[in-house]
Formats: C-alpha cells, structure tokens, sequence
C-alpha cells in the first residue's frame, strides 16, 4: 500500500492546503502564513487555536494547523524588574495585536514575532517612552491594524458611535411604538387602594394550589 | 459499503426534504388536509434518512475506516473510542452533517409533539423547515461530502487534533448546534405565519417552548466551551470576544429578547411583527455566524481553513434566505394588528426595554465583529476590533438592562406601579449597597476599583431583587410558613424558572465582573521545593516528572497548595502534553477550586539554565470564577424547569387552557403581576 | 400609513447591505496586511553582515542613488526557500542590485542555507533581534520591499515572488523608477 502522502490528490490535497489554496485564489498570495511560522512561529497560534477552538471546533473549521511545541505568552526571563514598568508593559502588550496570528494581542500570543514585540514593547518602556508612545511606535510600522481598541477617528465613527446610533434607533422605534398605541383605547385605570385592598382580600381567601398564573400576588397594581 | 449508504441516504434525504417542502405548503394554500398533513411521514422519513447517514459517517470513525477522506484527515486508531465518536463532528463535513440532523431532529419533534397545532401551521412550518434542509444538503453533497472515498487506503488517519480530544469538547458542539440549529423552528414557526398571515397567543405559545429549548442548548454549549477554553487553555481566561465567540454570542443575544418578546406575543398579543422579526432575526444570525466562520471573511483565531467555494455556497443560502424572509416580512408583517396596549412602566414595558437593550447589544458586537471587514472593503484601511471595544460599548448597555431586569417582574402588566415596586426592593437596594461598599473597601478603596465594585452591586441587586420577587410571590414573612410553602408549590414552573434563570444572571454578572478585576498571575522559575504566595496561599513547587498517556507523553508538575497558615490544602498536578498524532501540546492546568474562587496551576518548559529542575511555572488566582459555571447552569435549569410548565407542554390538555383562559378573564381587570407567566393568553384560548 | 410601511423594508434593506458587504469581503483576503510604510523613507537601521560574505548590509546609505529590492528572508523559511530560484533569475537578469536581510536566523544556518541553495544577493544584512524587521513592518518571511534611488519605499511585496509577480508587477515598477 501507497503511503498516505501518494493517495490520490484531486479534492483531497486542495482541502488539505486550504490555507494555501485561499491565498493563490486571494490574488497569488503563496506564502502560507503557517509555511512561514513553521518555525519563527513555531507555537503559532497555539494559545489562540487553542481559545476559541472550542467554538470552531463546533463550527467545522477543520483543525488544519497544529503547533509541533508548546508555546508560552510572557516567559519569566522577558519580565522587567521594576514591577510596575512590567505591570505597565502588560497593559499595554493587551492592547497590540499579534500581526502574524490574527485577533489575539501580543501578551497572550506565542508566536515569536510577539514575543519579539513584547520585548520592543518592554525595551522602549525601560527607555522613557509613555503607554501612548509604545503604542505609536507600533502604530506608524503596522498601521492602526495592530491596535486592538481602534483609534476614534473619522474611520471609525461609524465603529464608536455606532452602538449609541443603534440604540437611539432602537429607543425611538420603542417610543414610537407608544405613540401609535397612545391613540388606541387606553387601557383601564389602575385600582384604587380600595379596590386593591378588596380584591387582595377576595385573592387571600380564595388562594389555592391551583394559583396558575400567579396573579394572586397584589399590590402591585 | 456502509460510507455508500450514507451517501445513498443523504441524497434520498434531499428528495425527501424536496417533497416536504413543497407539498404540505401547497396543501395549505390549497386547504387540502391530506397533502398538508404529508409532512408528518415526510418529517419521519428526513429524519430516518438522515440519521442513516450520520450513523454510517459514525461508523466509518468508529472502525477507522480511513479510505473515507473524512476519516482519515480526521481521526486515528489509537483514539480513545469517545474521541473517535466525537471526531465525527470536530471538522468540517461532520459537523454540517450533525447540523443538518438536528434540523431534522427538530422537524421531527414538532410533527409528533405538535399534534395539536393547527394543521395548516404545522404544514408550513415543516415546510420551511425543509427547505432549509434542502439548502444544507445542497451544500453539502455539493461541496462538503463526508463520504468521500480514498483508494488506496491510508494505512492510519491524521488523528484528531488533540485539543478536540476532551470530554468537554466532546459534548460541546452538539450542544451549541442544538442551539444554533434549534433557532431554525422558531423561524420555520415565523415564516409560516407570515405566509398565514395570523400571529396570536396561541402562535406565541406554541414557538415558545421551541425558542426556549434552543436557547437552553445554545446557553449551554457557549458555557461549555468557555469552561472548556478555561480549564485547557492555560491561562485562566474564559472569553475573548473573538469573531467564533461573536459568532455564537450574536444569536444568543437575540434569542434571549426573542423569548421574552414571545411572553408579550402570549400574554398580551402585541408586538408582533417585532417578534415574527427577531425570530427571523435570531435564526439569520446563526446562518451569518456559519458563514462567518466557514468562509474566512473575518479573521479569527479560526478562520485558517476555511474555503471561499464553501463561503459563496453559504452566502446564497444566507441571501436566499434572508432576503426572502425579509421580503415576505416586509410584504405580510404591516398586516398585522397589535392587540393588548400598555404603559412604558409596566412588565410589557421593562420585556420592551429588555428588547431594546438586549438587540442594541446583538447589533454592537455584530458591528464590532464586522467592522473590519467594512473598512476593508470601504478601502478605510485595516482596522482590528478586540475585547477592549467590546468591553467598552457592551457593559454600558447591559448595565440599565440587569437594573431593570429585577424591577420587571414585579410590575403589573399595561400599567405598572415603579415606585412600589422600586419600595419593595429596598433590601435588594441594601444588598447592592452593602456588596458595593464591602468590595470596594475589600479591593483596598482605590478610585480603579469603583467600576468592578458597582458591577458586583449591580449583580447583588438582581440576584437579591430576584429573590425578593419571589418572597413576594409566596407571600414570605406576610402569610403564614404553611400558606407560604403552599403558593410555593403553586407557583407555575415558568415562574420558577424565570426566578432561576435570573438568579443565574445575577451570579454570572458578579463572575464575570469579580473575576475580570481580581484576577492575578504570576509567572516565575521555580526549583524544586521553592514556594511562591499568592491570594493567601502558597503554591509550593515538589519538582515534575514524565508521564506516558495512551496518545501522548508529558511532563507533570507536583504542587503542594497551602492556605495563609501553610496548612496543606491540595496537590496540584498540572500536565503539558505532548500527542504524537497529529503532533500537538497541550497544557492540562490543575486547578483547585474553593467554590467560590479557583487556584489555578500550570507547569511550562524546563528552565535548564536555571539549574536541573527547575521549571517555568504560572499560578493564577482565579476569584469568582466558579460563579460563571454555577450561573450559566442555573440559567438552563431555569430554562429547563419552564419548559416542564405545563403550560409550555405541548399537546397540554384544552381543558387547562380553557380553564386557565377563564380564570384569566376573570381577572383580567387586576392582572397581578407574575414572572413568566400571568394571565393567560386573550388570543385563541379564550 | 405609507411611513409605517417603510420600515418594514428596513430589515431587508439592512441586511442587503450587509450581503453586498459579504460578497465584496469574500474576494478579499482578510489577512493582507498593507504597509504603512509606503511612499517613506527607509528606516534607519545598522546592521552585522554575516561572518565571512561580503559585502554586508550595514545601513541605508546601500539604497542611495539606485533602484534596489531588499528581501527578507531567513533560512527557516519554507516559503523563501519557493522564491528562491526566482530570486537567482532576477539576479541574473541584472536589473536591479538584491540586497536580503537576513532574521530569526543563526548567522551559520543562514549561510549554510545559502550555500546549499545558492546566493542570490547582493549585500546581506544579518538582523539578530528581528527589531529592523519590526522596523519595516514586516509580519513573516519572505516579505520584498522595492526601494527607490532617494531611498524610498514604493513598494511590498509579501510573500514569495513568483515568476509573474516579477514579470507583470516588480519589474514594470523597477524600470519606471530607474527611468523616472
């Protein structure tokens, strides 16, 4: 028998090298970014497979891309001394995205190229920079794609406002909605505390098991 | 042989779910009782079909059968047999096929429990139903078949990716898919009253028990993965916001205002077109959460194979569908009339409001989660969207929502009584005070602190205000101990399981918020026998060793966990390991639990250049985590509880239901206020 | 009357959008990553060359006058080792100088990958830190910047160079700058 590797390619290997495939048909893009984490990256995308694989999995993306070793975010011999620097660098490695392993930020990252950033980030912190100044420091090399929390700019009003827009739209709907009812019949007046304590009277007496719906609970009219 | 069948099956699947589709919906245009009640046997025999197939892919896994592709990518022989099982949904072209079983599974649970919905409802409804199996068997045998062939035949499979290889992500995809999937009723029920014409009570009361069972699932399996991501990832953390996560959270978002959209549909006959819209909604969103994911739009940390052929198939069954149920929404939905009128400040009110917040959120983290692919597409540059967005826009809106949420419950419905009901919640009031101002000192008083401490007040305030609510119920401390356990047992179980469900909230609420602001880590070297403190304890480290696994080997860490005193609480022994097939590590965390808070251990990589045996070891203090697990639980017992409300049953006997529709007239004029239920339905019952 | 009915479009009108947003997204790669750095100056950068092969790419004043690629590269790249063979044509073909920088590599892995494969470059620059690949902006290997006689970048070409980028993208744009 053939080994595996001889079987007949056709629909199987496209599926195989669905990266590989997805970059060519993405405009000749060859370079497979797991090829070329095979080793700088070696644990690429192990924490970030691992996180919301949970969810994919589920989804059916096929599990294509394995890390040969395990790999750790913030190693002990990257740490600064100062505590308060390295707390400094913490918060600001959340913020920077990891550009070669898509959506995870550089302190959660195991590629190399995150590890690399950490330790730009920790270099220039120990050098004076502000939280701001690292961040823009990575911001005019990558362009604002490494910033987790988008920059509020014209490009992303629509993103900042948005939720404000959506709810006000959705307040008004709400609002408009008893508007039109407004000019329905309106519905009957609440009880008066007579009333109330008459009917709380009426439902104490007659409570039962078969209390289904609850409206025995008064005094709340 | 068996893969042939299964492939045969899938194909008679797709004739069968053609007739289904077409032939009960004629029968109900035309009034002809006999071809709308075809979609019974043809529910049945989807089903059967289907399952045919599903248990022939299983098969194949079960006796390694690697001249399936599927197999053979997939799994391995030397899995454990529950991971051979599991492996059947853990890719692709098996998790679409479970996806399109419980889309049968689903049709087939209506046809025989729904028989007494009327005929007419029930024929369209399965009718939907069917086209939407149709459109995921099309994508299937088209581009996704699982029963592919290979020749020759590998000598063994790619194994499973070991990370798969867990029991709690054994169970955690079907589970989210009942969820996802299970929307699919709620809009079948939608579309077929839209094409109807006629949304009342009687329709509200029928999707209800369906909404609720999906959302259940759905609740679930996204708590499921989190604990999942939790205990296995190795570094403690639960949710990340990223586009997966989103993809499943958008359509919970939804479902959750969608069942309480449905109590108004029910108890009052009003909003509707609103709630044909969000069960339209809900069901479009988890089709838009699998294109998402399959088709490699958006980048996620799992978006690295995905395929664009499969990404156009599934964007034409979003657009078909959607564009057609907007249409048909658009053409049918002005027609319909609003019943029963209320006040902003009554339960309709706060049930509207939960709407309004809970959709505003559904539509944030669809923006979010979009937005880079708008600006990309807009040529505004690529941005990235990441957990300090959402954090920013999502908790401002949740946080009105859970003040509200233990207000609702105790207002009447049209017209309510705010400030009696804000006097009857004083001690809810007090708890949210005294939670606030003890952990605000607790935390050490700093300004930093002030946000995490509201947000735990805010949970103290549900969960104490839920609990009040129910006091009230039952008459606590105003009747006497036997009268009040008597209205307990009274109680209907809706009401239960609203008072649960919302209790879950509130606990997961004070999880989410104490754990995101008190969490610590330390990361450090450690040689045998050095200690490390932490939150009260110390982690002592005894040294680590090798150990084999049945798929893998690793090295296992030994830790002795002392509290502040150094008495001995637990060992530790957290595991890295690494499968040979396909080659992976993993990390194993150990993680003791107080009930309350966790202390989580993990052993990394040797640090050799610190001397033999020394290792690079993590510790997190993991307060409130525990709450997160206990709170989602108790939502889908909640869920579970109402679902057994007999009122919920369907198929209930019409005795109940006149009975219950003439005590509600009878007291329609007080109507009381009541969680989950109330007076019952004015529509058709009565 | 007629208002009301209108927003009952608005779902369908909403999600439409977001279709043509879809089938727009579907055609482009989420994950290219533009550079940010076109049309500036080359960063300053000082640089080792790699023991015993001359000349070294020490510092930008290489890129000054002339048309130059530079290519990022290193010996653990699999994807490098795929442009490879087009790099010796260019070489060949004697258009325009290659300089390479080499990162996250061994100095002697890096050699001895060249050695194997054959030498393409002209100046080599050995980037021990991989802090000059940040400074370029760079998210992986192989990754060619076209550089023009001020020693500005025009042009990133991520991912390995194919015969047809070289002939209808690289080449066209090299010979307008050397001409312009």
């Amino acid at each position: 028998m053939k080994p595996a590797e001889q079987m007949r390619p056709g629909r199987l290997v496209p599926f195989l090298f669905d990266a590989e495939r997805r970059a060519r048909l993405a405009g000749g893009d060859t370079r497979a970014r797991r090829g070329q984490g095979a080793v700088p990256c070696r644990a690429f995308r192990y924490g970030a497979a691992v996180r919301a694989l949970a969810l994919a999995g589920v989804l059916g993306v096929a599990l294509a891309t394995v890390a040969p070793t395990p790999g750790w975010a913030v190693e002990p011999d990257e740490m600064l001394d100062d505590p308060a620097l390295e707390a400094r660098a913490r918060e600001v490695s959340r913020d920077l995205r990891c550009v070669v392993c898509q959506n995870e930020s550089i302190d959660e990252s195991n590629a190399d190229m995150a590890r690399d950033m950490r330790l730009l980030v920790r270099d220039r912190i120990e050098q004076g920079d502000s939280n701001e100044e690292v961040k823009q420091y990575l911001v005019d090399r990558y362009g604002d794609y490494v910033l987790l929390k988008p920059p509020f700019k014209p490009t992303t009003y629509v993103l900042w406002f948005g939720p404000a827009l959506i709810l006000a739209a959705a307040a008004a709907a709400a609002v408009s909605f008893y508007r039109r009812r407004a000019a329905a019949p309106p519905s009957p007046p609440p009880l008066s505390a007579a009333e109330q304590a008459r009917l709380q009277a009426l439902i104490d007496e007659s409570e039962g098991s078969k209390d289904d719906d609850g409206a025995g609970r008064g005094g709340a009219v | 042989m068996i893969p042939e069948i299964g492939h045969y099956a899938l194909t008679l699947a797709l004739c069968v779910a053609v007739v289904q589709a077409i032939v009960p919906m004629v029968g109900a245009q035309r009034g002809d009782l006999a071809l709308m009640n075809l979609c019974r046997p043809a529910s049945v025999a989807l089903f059967l079909t289907i399952a045919v197939a599903f248990a022939a892919l299983t098969h194949s896994y079960i006796v390694s059968d690697f001249s399936v592709a599927n197999v053979y990518l997939n799994s391995h022989t030397d899995k454990p047999l529950l991971y051979k099982i599991s492996g059947v949904w853990g890719n692709h072209e098996g998790s679409l096929l479970l996806w399109i079983l419980i889309l049968a599974v689903f049709s087939v649970a209506v046809s025989v429990f729904g028989r007494n919905l009327p005929p007419a409802l029930r024929a369209r409804a399965l009718a939907v139903q069917a086209m939407i199996v149709v459109g995921f068997l099309l994508f299937i045998l088209f581009t996704s078949n699982p029963f592919e062939r290979i020749d020759p035949a590998p000598l063994n499979g790619r194994g499973l990716n070991p990370l798969l290889q867990d029991p709690g992500l054994a169970f955690h995809p079907p589970m989210l898919y009942l969820g996802y999937v299970g929307f699919s009723m709620a809009f079948s029920f939608a579309i077929a009253a839209l094409i109807e014409g006629r949304v009342d009570a009687a329709w509200a009361r029928w999707v209800r028990p369906w909404t609720l069972l999906a959302w259940i699932f759905l609740t679930l399996g996204i708590a499921l993965g989190s604990w999942w991501a939790y205990y296995e990832l190795g570094w403690g953390g639960w949710w990340y916001w990223d586009p997966v996560e989103n993809a499943s959270f958008i359509p919970w978002l939804a479902g959750t205002a969608l069942l309480h959209s449905a109590i108004v549909v029910e108890k009052r006959d009003t909003l509707k077109s609103w709630t044909i819209l969000l069960a339209i909604v809900t069901f479009s969103l988890s089709l838009l959460g699998t294109f998402l994911v399959r088709s490699g739009v958006i980048t996620s940390v799992h978006a690295f194979a995905t395929d664009p052929t499969r990404g156009v198939f599934i964007l034409v069954l979003l657009a078909v569908t959607v564009v057609g149920s907007f249409s048909l929404y658009a053409w049918r939905a002005p027609q319909m009339k609003g019943g029963g009128v209320f006040a902003p400040i009554s339960r309709e009110g706060t049930l509207l409001l939960n709407n309004v917040l809970l959709s505003t959120a559904a539509a944030t983290v669809l923006l979010g989660t979009l937005y880079p692919l708008f600006a990309d597409a807009l040529h505004l540059g690529k941005v990235s969207v990441g957990p300090p967005f959402f954090n920013a826009v999502f908790v401002p809106l949740m946080v009105p929502m859970l003040i509200v949420m233990a207000l609702g419950p105790l207002l009447a419905w049209k017209r309510g009584d705010a400030l009696g009901a804000a006097k009857r919640l004083w001690l809810a009031l007090v708890a949210a005070a005294g939670v606030f101002a003890a952990t605000y000192v607790a935390a050490g008083g700093q300004a930093t602190h002030v946000g995490a401490a509201f947000g735990m007040g805010v949970g103290a305030w549900l969960l104490i205000g839920t609990l009040v609510e129910w006091a009230e119920r039952v008459h606590l401390f105003r009747a006497s101990p036997g009268v009040s356990l008597r209205r307990a047992v009274g109680l209907p179980r809706a009401a239960y399981g609203m008072t649960l469900a919302h209790i879950g909230t509130a606990l997961l609420v004070m999880g989410v918020v104490g754990n995101t602001a008190w969490k610590t880590e330390s990361i450090q070297v450690m040689s045998p026998g050095e200690t490390l403190a932490m939150a009260g304890h110390i982690y002592r480290f005894e040294g680590a060793d090798r150990v084999d696994g049945p798929n893998y080997d690793a090295i296992r860490g030994h830790f002795t966990l002392l509290d502040g005193d150094g008495d001995r609480i637990t060992e530790l022994a957290p595991e890295k390991r690494r499968y040979t097939q396909p080659p992976q590590a993993t990390t194993e965390a150990a993680i003791h639990t107080s009930g309350l808070h966790d202390y989580y251990a993990v052993i990394g990589d040797a640090a050799t250049d610190h001397g033999a045996g020394a290792y690079v070891t993590r510790f997190y203090y993991e307060p409130f985590v525990p709450l997160l697990w206990y709170g989602a639980l108790l939502m889908g017992v909640g869920g579970v509880v109402s679902l057994t409300d007999r009122r919920h049953r369907i198929g209930a006997p019409a005795r109940r239901r006149a009975e219950a529709a003439a005590r509600a007239a009878s007291t329609r004029a007080s109507s009381g206020p009541s969680g989950g239920s109330g007076v019952t339905a004015p529509g058709r019952a009565s | 009357m007629k208002k009301v009915k209108v927003v009952y479009f608005l779902p369908l009108i909403v999600v439409a959008i977001l279709l043509v947003f879809f089938i727009v997204g579907l055609q482009r790669d989420p994950r290219a990553l533009p550079s940010v750095l076109l049309d500036r100056p080359v960063p300053t950068f000082s640089l080792p060359g790699l023991p015993d092969r001359d000349p070294a790419l020490t510092d930008p004043g290489a890129f000054q006058g002339k048309v130059v690629l530079l290519n990022f590269f290193g010996s653990w790249c699999v994807a490098c080792l795929q442009e490879h063979p087009v790099l010796k044509r260019i070489q060949a073909e004697g258009l325009v100088p290659l300089h390479g920088i080499a990162f996250k590599d061994k100095p002697e892995d890096t050699l001895r990958w060249l050695g194997r494969h054959g030498d393409p470059y002209d100046a080599i620059g050995y980037d021990t830190t991989n802090r000059i690949a940040i400074e370029f902006g760079v998210t992986g290997a192989p990754e060619t910047f076209v550089i023009d006689k001020q020693g500005v970048i025009r042009h990133k070409h991520v991912g390995p160079i194919t015969d047809e980028v070289w002939v209808n993208t690289l080449r066209p744009l090299i010979e307008d700058l050397q001409n312009g």
